[in-house]
């Protein structure tokens, strides 16, 4: 802004210096210098708003892909999140009474949270393994988990689920959780677990 | 010589009542003797060897034999001296006569070669047991008859030295020789038990010696079962929540995995008495049920049980190879039935009352074919049952702790068992005839245990 009123003053001095006589080659130059001075100043003008401009839209280019990157990475971690909460709902174990493979009726909603999950994700697929507790027969045990672990599958597919989509499995009382010797860790002991086979990279929160 | 032998002698009368939890390998120790003869006691036998280091062991683990064969009334002497002072030390030169000499001169003369048989008379021994080294590499065993005053038989063995794996095994079969000599029937003394521990097959010998591992480590197993020629076994290994079922061959190690098994949870497996079939269970979302298969040829699989609502399992095969026993919850609970080999013709086999009869389970039919072992719960426990196969009587045969999955010695008279009588899980072994119990392995967590067929002789001590 200072720098104008100089300019200007500068030049009405070339031109009184002009308009004596006997001057030297220099002079046309120092005439056109007027006007060639405010154009300079004007494109020295148009220059600095341009490269504002610029500047303006780089940061706002900047702000905006920082705004998305961070909506991105906002938006992954909130599917994340989901993934794991349905995970945690869907791995939540439902448990037995001794010697029973009848699903109890507090584990029917469990099992009701699973179905919704599993409709709510078609390439979900997953594999449920029934386990029992150390009280009875070893061997027998195997096909105790394994009524167990069919119990809650026919459950699944009773509520539309289809059949393929889930596996069964046994332990027996070969992996228990808890490696007490008492009702505490028998009861926790006689479950159902289910794992992801597959299509559990991504789930829905139904 | 031989007075002072006898001087140092020490009475003790042989508790004839049930002995629990007996470590009776403290027998070497003892100076136990019986004096006496009894008729209608266990015969009473000695066992006599020279001053070689190898025949020192032969002689503790073929006591151990004899004692744990719960057949005779072993007479051991205060100081191992006494002993070779009535047999002429064969020391460690060449054989002496006393063995091999006088075996054929079986007249019935009081001391014949060497022996003085009324001096074992007199200690109450019925047998007298001669090892003596004949060459570098073999054995003679006398068995004398010491009531007769004669030998009853002479065996020439070869035994591996003491250092060799095969040593232990070699001297079992010895064992079983005067076993058989003596009574007439072979015993028990060269077989071996499986069992599972920590997720492992093991084996071990029936005194306890020599644990082996057998199974992977990879895969937890379950299960083990011997095939009726002692040459294979077959057990069970969780493969990704699949049960695969594989047959090991004893002598090289090698084993494969059961045709048509592997995508399903196949336990339990049960060789027919010809081993070319193979009877298991399988889980699958139907239930369980019990299946054969051909592993012969590896093939032909095929189903006996077909239980929509209620589950099979368990196959034991007599030994005549006609039926199974087995397992079925087709009247609530599991419980003990029997079927022809076919399949057909399924029926209760140990009675039960409904409603107040608790589980029974992981039956086992006896060598002899008499008897099918169980167990069953009893007030929140388990306890080993014993089936009459004729009579269909069912016999409580334990009370203490809780006891579980018997299985039966080739002479049908000792059980292995599991029992946390001593306060942890562990193998025990029950002789049904005198009540006898002694542990097996003393280590917690043991179970399922498999006993052996009598091994055949070729099959190494070691894979």
């Amino acid at each position: 802004m200072k720098r104008l009123p100089l300019l200007l003053l500068s030049g009405l001095a070339v031109a009184a210096v002009a308009a004596c006589p006997g001057k030297k080659p220099e002079t046309p130059a120092p005439v056109s210098a007027g006007p060639d001075a405010d154009s300079l100043a004007r494109a020295q003008k148009a220059h600095d708003d341009s490269m504002k401009a610029a500047q303006d839209e780089a940061d706002r280019r900047a702000r905006e892909d920082a705004e998305r990157r961070q909506k991105t990475a906002d938006s992954l971690a909130g599917i994340g999140r989901t993934t794991d909460a349905v995970k945690t709902i869907l791995g939540t174990m439902i448990h037995f009474d001794y010697d029973k493979a009848i699903i109890r009726g507090g584990d029917a909603a469990v099992l009701d949270q699973k179905v919704a999950i599993l409709q709510a994700n078609p390439a979900l697929r997953i594999r449920i393994s029934g386990h029992c507790d150390e009280r009875g027969s070893d061997e027998y045990n195997l096909a105790l988990g394994n009524r167990r672990a069919t119990a809650a599958k026919q459950y699944l597919v009773s509520h539309g689920i289809d059949a393929s989509r889930v596996e069964t499995v046994s332990y027996g009382e070969e992996r228990p959780i808890d490696p007490g010797h008492n009702e505490e860790a028998w009861a926790k002991n006689r479950r159902d677990e289910v794992d992801i086979l597959a299509g559990g990279d991504a789930l829905k929160q139904p | 010589m031989k007075p002072v032998g006898l001087l140092a002698i020490v009475v003790a009368v042989y508790p004839s009542s049930r002995l629990v939890a007996q470590d009776t390998s403290a027998v070497d120790r003892g100076v136990r003797i019986g004096i006496l003869y009894r008729p209608g006691v266990r015969p009473g036998i000695v066992i006599l060897t020279g001053r070689a280091p190898a025949l020192d062991s032969v002689r503790t683990v073929m006591a151990r034999d004899i004692d744990y064969s719960d057949r005779f009334e072993l007479i051991t002497l205060p100081g191992s001296d006494s002993i070779r002072l009535a047999a002429p030390s064969p020391a460690l030169g060449p054989p002496p006569a006393a063995g091999t000499g006088t075996g054929k001169t079986s007249g019935g003369a009081a001391s014949a070669g060497g022996l003085n048989y009324p001096l074992y008379q007199a200690l109450g021994a019925d047998f007298a047991v001669a090892v003596t080294p004949a060459g570098a590499d073999s054995v003679v065993v006398t068995v004398h008859d010491v009531a007769g005053g004669a030998v009853r038989r002479e065996v020439r063995s070869r035994l591996p030295p003491l250092t060799d794996p095969g040593f232990r095994m070699a001297v079992h079969r010895l064992s079983d020789r005067v076993v058989e000599a003596t009574l007439g029937a072979p015993g028990i003394e060269a077989t071996r038990v499986l069992f599972v521990m920590d997720g492992k097959a093991y084996v071990i010998d029936q005194d306890g010696a020599d644990r082996r591992l057998v199974s992977s480590t990879d895969h937890a197993a379950m299960s083990p079962a011997w095939a009726g020629d002692g040459r294979r076994f077959s057990y069970m290994e969780f493969w990704q929540g699949h049960g695969r079922l594989f047959v090991q061959d004893v002598a090289s190690g090698k084993r494969a995995p059961v045709a048509t098994t592997g995508q399903a949870l196949d336990f339990t497996p049960a060789f027919s008495p010809d081993g070319k079939t193979l009877a298991f269970s399988r889980a699958i979302e139907e239930g369980t049920d019990i299946y054969t298969v051909n592993i012969k040829d590896g093939c032909c699989l095929q189903r006996l049980t077909v239980g929509r609502f209620y589950d099979n399992l368990s196959p034991t095969y007599s030994p005549d190879g006609q039926r199974i026993a087995f397992v079925s919850t087709r009247a609530g609970l599991p419980q003990i039935y029997v079927m022809a080999a076919d399949g057909t013709d399924q029926q209760l086999f140990a009675p039960f009352d409904y409603g107040a009869t608790g589980s029974s389970n992981a039956p086992e039919w006896s060598p002899d074919g008499q008897a099918v072992a169980f167990h069953r719960d009893v007030a929140g426990t388990l306890q080993v049952f014993v089936l009459d196969v004729r009579t269909r009587a069912v016999r409580q045969l334990t009370s203490v702790g809780r006891n579980e999955d018997p299985t039966w010695a080739p002479d049908s008279r000792h059980m292995a068992f599991v029992s946390d009588r001593s306060g942890y899980r562990q193998l025990w072994i029950i002789d049904l005839e005198t009540g006898r119990i002694r542990p097996l392995l003393q280590q917690s967590g043991a179970r399922l245990p498999a006993w052996s067929p009598r091994l055949p002789e070729t099959a190494p001590s070691t894979p």
